[in-house]
């Protein structure tokens, strides 16, 4: 299990059940490494501030991880985390290796608005 | 301006050094923030294990990060992280920090602990290859090259090992360095040398990244003969060294022809009130441990700063 405070998505099954019961999803799926753990941080800071998205982080290298590392929209990734983020169940953009908080949010803005200011 | 955004002491990045400042001025009192660009930890979370860090066996260097973190804030000091600066006024006895344009935090005095970032090629396709086959860190990455072809960019102790490492995964390790020779120890070069999947272009640049959803190849510019050759290719590892993250203190601080800021014994820099500690520092060893004596020396000077500031006031 990764060593962050963010929600733990630790199975393909708990994977499923984060997409089914919520809207907006972003999952980053890493190590502790140091191209991951910013993100982490990232993603922790921004729970508060994007309650509408649902944030959780999946390890690498369990098996049940092949449900990111396998999609079809991270075939060429080659740098840890794999950022993954679905709108209603759907995939609506992936990212690999490190990304600013400014990288990030312009993602969340542009993808999970609401009629609010986000 | 209220109250709440006016501190003692700012201190400028959340590394090693920006921490243990932190952590010294709350714990004396002082009215302390950190303001942090990156995520917390700096270089230190670049740090996979550390285990020269006196009284601690071994400690990931994320968990060291998170530890200082806590401690600084159990004291009361401040932190915001991921922040943008977008004005610095160091000059005048009140130092003043817009942060995203909007937020403005005033202090007495302000500790300047902004590290240092990896050095990139900076040439076209970098940014876009990102993750796609260019990598910064062979520890979270190599295995994605499992029985590929790779280069390794840079002559220096990180790059040759580096490359020494990665042939565990790749086929073959291809070292490009813009020298004749290596800056590296005699014994990594050896190592390298001696390894038969490693070969060498030398005296030679990476000029452009291409490929299309993935890295597939590069251009080297090979100096002496000015000859651009390209070459097929699965990935490439940078280690070309640190740059300090000076740039905003351009003209506001004195730095040095490596953009380091100058610093005295006492961590002073050459504008009253403002100090500086940790990697963005000019010094020759560049620790976790030097930067907790950085900082330290740092939030000392400040503090003695501070108070005489405060007692003039009194006794004008």
């Amino acid at each position: 299990m990764l060593k962050t405070n963010l929600t733990h998505a630790l199975s393909e099954k708990e994977h499923s059940e984060f997409l089914k019961n919520n809207e907006n999803v972003m999952i980053c799926c890493g190590r502790m490494g140091p191209m991951c753990i910013p993100v982490y941080e990232v993603m922790e800071e921004l729970e508060n501030e994007y309650p509408h998205v649902k944030f959780a982080d999946m390890e690498f290298d369990i098996p049940d991880a092949k449900v990111i590392r396998n999609l079809p929209e991270c075939r060429g990734f080659a740098g840890l985390p794999f950022v993954v983020y679905y709108k209603n169940g759907k995939v609506v953009k992936a990212t690999s290796s490190i990304q600013s908080r400014e990288q990030i949010t312009n993602i969340l803005d542009e993808n999970f608005r609401t009629n609010g200011n986000k | 301006m209220s109250m709440q955004n006016h501190f003692d002491v700012i201190v400028i990045g959340a590394g090693a050094a920006g921490l243990t400042a932190g952590i010294y001025l709350s714990r004396a009192k002082v009215s302390s923030l950190i303001l942090n660009e990156g995520a917390i930890g700096g270089q230190m979370v670049l740090t996979h294990e550390i285990a020269n860090y006196p009284g601690i066996e071994k400690i990931s260097g994320y968990e060291l990060a998170r530890n200082m973190k806590a401690q600084a804030q159990k004291f009361g000091c401040v932190i915001k992280s991921n922040i943008k600066i977008t004005e610095l006024e160091l000059d005048g006895e009140i130092k003043r920090v817009v942060v995203n344009n909007k937020d403005v935090y005033t202090s007495h005095a302000v500790i300047i602990a902004t590290g240092g970032k990896s050095r990139t090629v900076g040439v076209p396709g970098e940014d876009e290859f990102k993750g796609k086959g260019i990598s910064y860190c062979a520890t979270c990455d190599g295995d994605f090259f499992q029985d590929k072809e790779i280069i390794v960019v840079g002559g220096g102790n990180t790059a040759l090992e580096e490359a020494v490492s990665l042939t565990k995964y790749a086929s073959r390790v291809t070292i490009v360095h813009q020298f004749n020779h290596f800056q590296a120890l005699e014994h990594y070069v050896l190592e390298a040398e001696n390894n038969s999947k490693i070969n060498f272009i030398m005296e030679s640049k990476i000029i452009e990244f291409a490929g299309d959803k993935k890295l597939k190849r590069v251009k080297i510019l090979h100096q002496p003969k000015q000859e651009i050759t390209e070459m097929e290719i699965d990935g490439v590892f940078v280690f070309i060294g640190y740059v300090p993250n000076t740039e905003k203190l351009e003209g506001k601080v004195d730095l040095n022809n490596w953009k380091e800021i100058i610093v005295d014994k006492n961590m002073g820099t050459n504008v009253s009130g403002v100090f500086a500690a940790g990697d963005s520092i000019a010094k020759r060893y560049r620790q976790v441990t030097t930067a907790v004596a950085d900082g330290t020396i740092a939030a000392l000077s400040a503090l003695e700063y501070v108070n005489t500031i405060k007692k003039e006031k009194v006794t004008v």
